[in-house]
């Protein structure tokens, strides 16, 4: 192949490489559904926790699903996670980040509940009036 | 207060003349501190050589260079980290009984923390980013890393880093509590004293440096690979180190929390790890481990790269397994994150939590045991040549393997009750880091050395220095397991004499001094080396018969170091193409864009050990101007847009000619 | 080794040659437009490795936000209206964001100075409802000193306060960027970058305004 072909072949491929970036460029349309999105779901989640009256499990179990929610919403319409071309290395970083992240906070948790459970520490009512009786507030 | 001692705490902080050292063998320390960087600069000096240090080093942005520059510190710190075995070791022998040795209790804990801090952090660490540095470019056919300039910032701070730890030798004192620095000990209750917080910062910016590097090569890996080069194709090396830089990037950022959290609670009063006001200081064990595990990975997957690279090579056939060598990297890069309660089974967690993390360390050693086996059956008929750097792999197989089966018996959590915290354990990880990550950055370095400099090493003083490392550190480690098992704990400066303990403790010793002689031997080695550099010049580009890339530069490696874009369409692409004789086919020379050096990354790191430095003192105005100039530098550099310059075709292809013809390779 | 050339002669070289180029226009296009990918997916990496860095953080909030240590719990201290007002204010910010990257899409300085600035303003007033409300605090005796519960909430919201600190200090260079230089192919590219670092504090606030703030109103 001489020069010239190499340049020719080059030139073909910028164009195809910029239209398969296309998707790079944001648009109004997605910016505003996320936008909205996010809205009603922090919203639902304030006045249930406010004023939803019910028991403090399924609270949870909602709030968690709400911030859930909102989480994948602002990825897909504010961080655009999903329109990258394979290889999807964004995509495969975000996954292996999530183990990591999960692996981390639950194994903390679980590890660090468990030896207070087994140390036998106090509640926070049983500090809070330990601390009470021995500074005579 | 009075006016003159607020002006002092203003202007100085924690700082006086009280900060200097107590003791003689301190005093000694300090003056080396002092002494050898004074003597480096009377040598540029007289040289006239500071013009060439501050265009070719300090401004430079071209990874090989970077590279060697991470290997010259490392080994520095070697030496360093060497002087204070050498203490540790003279200590152990002789304080049994009424002997009190020759450091003070303090003084002896400040040396056992810093030589676990400096071997980790600034030799280990060093040693594998230089190796980084210098051959992922090249393996993957790359002129230079993602982001040449964030790459010369890391370095920078990683040297940051080693002076705020050297400084301490000079200016107050060192952590005196470990390696990792536990709470409530390195709380400021216990703990008043700046040892602990020249800990914090210098592991700080050390480790800020080290995250952004990872993120580099991990751009660097997956998006500049050279056409052709496919996950499959990479050599083995770029792959161990694709799953070092990963454990990195999402393990250090722990790190960064934890100790900026221990520095709260020590400076501004929180309670995260403190013994009262809430604070629970198992939660600094859980953090700090849930980072330094995956560290323990991180050191030992490029050093299994390296072993990769060398065996292939050296048994003149392709690796075996390719494909679970692979797996096994993925493998232990996951689990090494599953792993970390096994540091404090002792902490008193159910059996359930320990039984898991006992049984998931246990299973790590699958994917471990896979790669040695890989390399076994790699040499299996290989037509081998027991060159050095093979013999370091053979005395790293036998060494990592007796340490591996040490560790897989500390798995079991009841096994563990009786050797956690006990000379058995330092020995065995002393085994996996010495054995194994040491070991083969010595391997490399040989191996690697003709293609960065231009010249071979002394390959019969390289013999004679594998020799001596292997036995001294058998003679060294050995007893410590002996004396595990008899119970002698970790960090232990004084011992009663009916204990029986101290004919091993001075075996152990005289281990540790034959390590020193192999360390001169080593000098000697490069000394020589450098002496008959034109007898041992390597003009070939390719003096082991190589495999990978690197190999079809010339040797020394221009800067910019491919001079046409290389060709891959197989594993092992340098190998396949000199077996089918294919003279690559005529490519015509192409501009080639570099960076353009730049002093900004060196201003960013002495910002930030400016800053540092005056966090550990508390001379709040200077940590401000520290932090300044950090941030007015950043800026500055973000409005530079021409950073970068081309090299023509016709440049190139000088260039290309006069290389050829100095290094006499023809193609 | 004296004798080979080195990188200061090369750039000597290029100053006496200037005819040098023998590449295509699109060649360097292409070469560009990877080094552009480069960095937005290197940033990426940067961001990931943040969000590790906060989940380090929640860890810890999770683990001591029971030791109050005979201080206030969360659903003594906080007031949810006045945290629905800075959530609300961050997240119209991310939208502005969005919108500033739009125009500098369509290369339309002013819409993007405009942009940038409304972001900046909401920015700095969702700081400053932080800073009043972590005052408050303060000045009623519960500081970061007061227990280990406070400790972690202090750390946690303080640190993505540090992080809105530095993008706003960002987002007034880049400010100045676009007003002195237009919008080039760097400016977008940065833009894009600061709107990801933008969009990425939104989300970690998301899960502060859960887990802190709803979480400790509800007594967990």
């Amino acid at each position: 192949m001489s020069a010239n072909d190499t340049a020719k072949a080059r030139d073909v491929s910028y164009d195809v490489l910029v239209s398969a970036h296309q998707p790079e460029n944001v648009s109004l349309r997605g910016y505003v559904i996320g936008f909205i999105a996010s809205i009603i779901l922090t919203l639902s989640a304030y006045l249930l926790t406010r004023h939803g009256g019910m028991s403090k499990g399924v609270l949870v179990v909602l709030l968690s699903g709400l911030a859930f929610s909102q989480f994948i919403v602002q990825l897909i319409y504010f961080l655009h996670i999903g329109k990258e071309f394979a290889p999807r290395l964004k995509l495969m970083m975000l996954a292996f980040m999530l183990t990591v992240v999960i692996i981390l906070v639950g194994g903390s948790l679980w590890i660090m509940n468990n030896l207070s459970h087994r140390m036998n520490m106090p509640s926070v009512q049983q500090m809070t009036n330990y601390m009470k009786s021995q500074d005579n507030l | 207060m009075s006016g003159a001692a607020y002006f002092a705490s203003f202007w100085l902080g924690k700082l006086s003349l009280k900060a200097l050292p107590p003791s003689a063998i301190q005093w000694f320390g300090a003056s080396l501190m002092i002494l050898v960087p004074l003597g480096i600069a009377l040598l540029l000096s007289v040289t006239h050589r500071w013009k060439w240090l501050y265009h070719e080093w300090l401004t430079t942005l071209d990874p090989k260079k970077i590279g060697v520059m991470y290997i010259i510190v490392a080994l520095a710190m070697l030496l360093r980290g060497g002087a204070d075995v050498a203490l540790i070791k003279t200590q152990q022998a002789l304080s049994a009984g009424s002997n009190a040795g020759i450091l003070s209790a303090s003084h002896f804990q400040q040396i056992v923390t810093a030589h676990g801090t400096i071997m980790i952090f600034f030799v280990a660490m060093g040693l594998m980013f230089g190796l980084i540095n210098l051959l992922v470019p090249l393996q993957i056919g790359a002129r230079d890393v993602a982001f040449p300039f964030l790459n010369a910032t890391s370095f920078w701070l990683f040297f940051g880093g080693m002076v705020l730890v050297n400084i301490s030798l000079i200016l107050g004192d060192f952590a005196a509590t470990g390696w990792l620095a536990y709470p409530p000990l390195s709380e400021l209750h216990f703990s008043p004293t700046v040892g602990v917080d020249y800990w914090i910062w210098s592991l700080e910016i050390a480790g800020i440096g080290s995250l952004l590097a990872a993120i580099n090569f991990l751009v660097t890996i997956l998006k500049m690979r050279v056409k052709g080069m496919n996950f499959m194709k990479m050599p083995m090396f770029v792959w161990s180190v694709l799953g070092s830089m990963l454990l990195v990037a999402f393990a250090f950022p722990i790190l960064t929390v934890t100790l900026t959290l221990l520095a709260l609670d020590r400076d501004i009063g929180t309670h995260f790890f403190t013994a009262t006001g809430g604070g629970n200081m198992m939660m600094y064990v859980n953090l700090i481990w849930a980072w330094g595990h995956p560290e323990v990975y991180i050191l030992i997957l490029p050093a299994f790269g390296v072993f990769s690279e060398v065996v292939s090579t050296f048994a003149r056939k392709r690796l075996f397994g390719y494909p679970s060598m692979v797996w096994a990297i993925a493998a232990i890069v996951l689990l090494s994150f599953i792993v970390w309660l096994h540091h404090f089974f002792t902490m008193g967690a159910g059996s359930d939590v320990n039984a898991f993390f006992g049984i998931m360390t246990m299973v790590i050693a699958v994917p471990t045991g896979v790669k040695i086996f890989n390399w076994l059956f790699t040499l299996y008929r290989g037509r081998i040549r027991m060159a050095s750097p093979l013999l370091w792999f053979i005395g790293f197989v036998v060494i990592f393997t007796i340490g591996g089966m040490a560790g897989v018996l500390m798995a079991v959590p009841p096994v563990d009750f009786q050797l956690h915290n006990s000379l058995f354990l330092v020995a065995h990880f002393h085994m996996m880091i010495v054995g194994g990550v040491v070991f083969a950055d010595f391997a490399a370095i040989t191996y690697w050395f003709p293609k960065i400099f231009g010249f071979k090493l002394n390959e019969k003083l390289g013999r004679l220095a594998f020799w001596l490392w292997l036995i001294g550190f058998l003679l060294s480690f050995v007893p410590l397991y002996i004396l595990g098992f008899m119970g002698a704990t970790r960090r232990l400066n004084h011992y009663s004499a009916s204990l029986g303990w101290q004919q091993l403790f001075i075996v152990s010793a005289v281990g540790a001094a034959i390590i020193g002689m192999a360390v001169g031997v080593q000098i000697l080695q490069f000394a020589v080396s450098i002496y008959q550099r034109k007898a041992n010049r390597d003009k070939t580009g390719d003096p082991w018969d190589g495999r990978s890339l690197e190999w079809s530069t010339p040797s020394p490696v221009p800067f910019y170091s491919f001079a046409k874009t290389p060709q891959v369409s197989t594993r092992d692409a340098f190998w396949e193409a000199k077996k089918q004789k294919q003279t690559s086919t005529p490519q015509p020379y192409e501009d080639i864009v570099l960076t353009k050096n730049s002093p900004l990354a060196l201003v960013i790191a002495g910002g930030a050990l400016i800053f540092a430095f005056a966090v550990v003192w508390h001379i709040w105005w200077l940590a401000i101007v520290g932090l300044l100039i950090v941030i007015a530098t950043i800026i500055l550099r973000s409005m530079d847009e021409h950073t970068e310059y081309i090299l023509s075709a016709s440049e190139v292809e000088r260039l290309d000619r006069a290389y050829l013809k100095a290094g006499g390779l023809s193609k | 080794m004296s004798e080979l050339p080195n990188a200061a002669d090369a750039v000597e070289v290029l100053t006496r040659h200037k005819n040098y180029s023998n590449l295509t226009r699109t060649a360097k296009l292409i070469a560009k437009h990877d080094a552009d990918t480069r960095t937005i997916f290197g940033f990426w990496v940067y961001l990931m490795t943040d969000c590790v860095l906060f989940a380090s953080l929640f860890a810890v909030f999770a683990v001591l936000h029971n030791n109050t240590y005979g201080g206030p719990t969360g659903a003594m201290l906080f007031s949810l209206p006045y945290v629905l007002a800075e959530t609300l204010i961050l997240l119209s910010s991310s939208f502005t964001c969005g919108l500033a990257v739009l125009s500098a899409q369509q290369r339309h300085k002013k819409r993007v100075l405009l942009w940038l600035g409304v972001t900046f303003l909401l920015g700095a007033s969702f700081l400053g409802l932080e800073v009043n409300e972590f005052n408050k605090f303060v000045r009623m005796g519960d500081s970061w000193r007061r227990s280990g519960f406070l400790s972690s909430y202090f750390t946690l919201v303080g640190t993505h306060g540090l992080h809105i600190t530095i993008g706003l200090l960002w987002m007034a260079v880049m400010i100045g960027f676009v007003f002195r230089r237009g919008i080039t192919d760097l400016v977008l590219k940065r833009i894009r970058m600061l709107s990801l670092f933008w969009h990425f504090l939104d989300v970690v606030w998301i899960f502060i305004f859960t887990i802190v703030y709803l979480f400790g109103a509800i007594k967990l």
